[in-house]
């Protein structure tokens, strides 16, 4: 895993677009954007329509996934460009189901939709016509997928990181600012988790910092790597994010992201919580 | 309501939201001569300067957070036009109402 073949650039994509095994794919919570529009030749995935099962609180399983990418005519040999809006949070979420089914080669739109609306690179509205393939996905590979439990044992032995911004890191913000706040779940975070927001890891324009920076961004937090590492936020698509700088861009291995976030655990009876914006203790 | 992450172009809408448990700031961006700017990124910084949040701006320009009571910036980025950083004091139970105005 490397920046060269984790990320391409908006360049790269326009070199690439009549590539007939680049499949463009942009994944968006609000799929009303791609309606609007969208860059020419990508197709559509919805993360919760698609990804998730209409039923259980779970991802979309082996069969599932197999279904959705041969519908959307995507092979296994075929290089898979995602993009989306809100910094590439969805895109990266999507991406981290791509690895944990198998798919060999999957990358980030480096900057995603906002990078490519800031340079007023061209948008259109038609939806290509692809037609449908063969996909074969290999059973989820869970050592990169976190769980409850083995979160609750995490606490003062591993390295949990919780992504989210420093106020809902502390318990003053229960959602993204951009939500109301009125929520369920209790505010706070797991104890002994550090606060290393997912956009420290990213410029103002939605491009990933250097893998230089990364590297002083994570050591100047003392996150000591070769720990492992489980990355939390609160739906688990910010921590995605995180999931693909330190597993992706800066080869840590021992990485994974807890999915059920802080919607799971903040719901949970029973668990201990930190408030305040240190990491407090493990009980 | 979204039960997910992602910000829509201009913000979430106020139906159904308790107005009285919220601190709002919400405004719209325009250029110099009023024209109203859609498809701009309005950033929520608290007063560290991290990052909280981000909404793209709708067809008419806005853009809408629910924050904390206190300061915040509001950094805008737009397509042909240097950032601008605008402070804001939101106040629980309350509407702060911000016009940006960006250059050229």
């Amino acid at each position: 895993m490397s920046r060269e073949t984790a990320l391409v650039s908006a360049d790269w994509v326009e070199q690439h677009r009549n590539d007939p095994n680049v499949v463009l794919v942009e994944v968006d919570e609000d799929t009303s954007a791609y309606d609007k529009n969208h860059i020419a030749g990508a197709v559509r995935l919805d993360w919760k329509a698609d990804l998730q099962d209409p039923v259980r609180r779970d991802f979309v399983n082996k069969e599932q996934f197999e279904a959705l990418l041969a519908s959307r005519g995507i092979g296994n040999d075929d290089t898979v460009v995602l993009y989306g809006g809100n910094n590439n949070w969805f895109a990266a979420y999507a991406h981290w189901y791509f690895k944990l089914f198998g798919h060999p080669d999957v990358r980030l739109l480096d900057g995603g939709r906002k990078i490519w609306e800031l340079e007023s690179r061209e948008l259109v509205t038609d939806v290509p016509q692809r037609p449908a393939a063969e996909y074969t996905a290999s059973d989820p590979d869970l050592a990169i997928r976190a769980f409850r439990d083995e979160v609750v044992a995490a606490i003062g032995a591993k390295n949990l990181v919780d992504v989210r911004s420093p106020d809902e890191f502390a318990g003053r913000l229960l959602a993204p600012a951009h939500l109301p706040q009125e929520q369920s779940q209790r505010g706070g975070h797991i104890p002994t988790a550090r606060n290393i927001p997912w956009s420290k890891a990213a410029s103002d324009d939605g491009t990933f910092r250097s893998d230089d920076e990364l590297r002083a961004l994570y050591g100047d937090a003392g996150l000591d790597l070769a720990t492992d590492t489980i990355a939390y936020c609160r739906i688990g698509e910010r921590s995605a994010h995180t999931w693909f700088v330190l597993h992706e861009l800066l080869g840590v291995s021992n990485v994974k992201n807890y999915d059920g976030s802080w919607t799971e655990y903040g719901s949970l009876v029973g668990v201990p919580i930190a408030v305040g914006d240190e990491p407090g203790e493990a009980t | 309501m979204s039960d997910g992450c992602a910000a829509p172009a201009g913000g979430v809408s106020l139906d159904g939201v308790d107005l009285a448990k919220e601190s709002v700031i919400q405004g719209v961006v325009t250029r110099a001569d009023d024209d109203p700017v859609a498809g701009a990124y309005v950033r929520l910084l608290d007063a560290s300067g991290e990052f909280t949040a981000e909404v793209p701006t709708g067809d008419a320009g806005e853009f809408r957070f629910f924050a904390g009571p206190g300061r915040w910036t509001l950094r805008t980025l737009a397509p042909r036009s240097s950032p601008v950083d605008r402070l804001v004091v939101a106040q629980r139970g309350a509407i702060a109402e911000v016009r940006v105005t960006i250059g050229a």
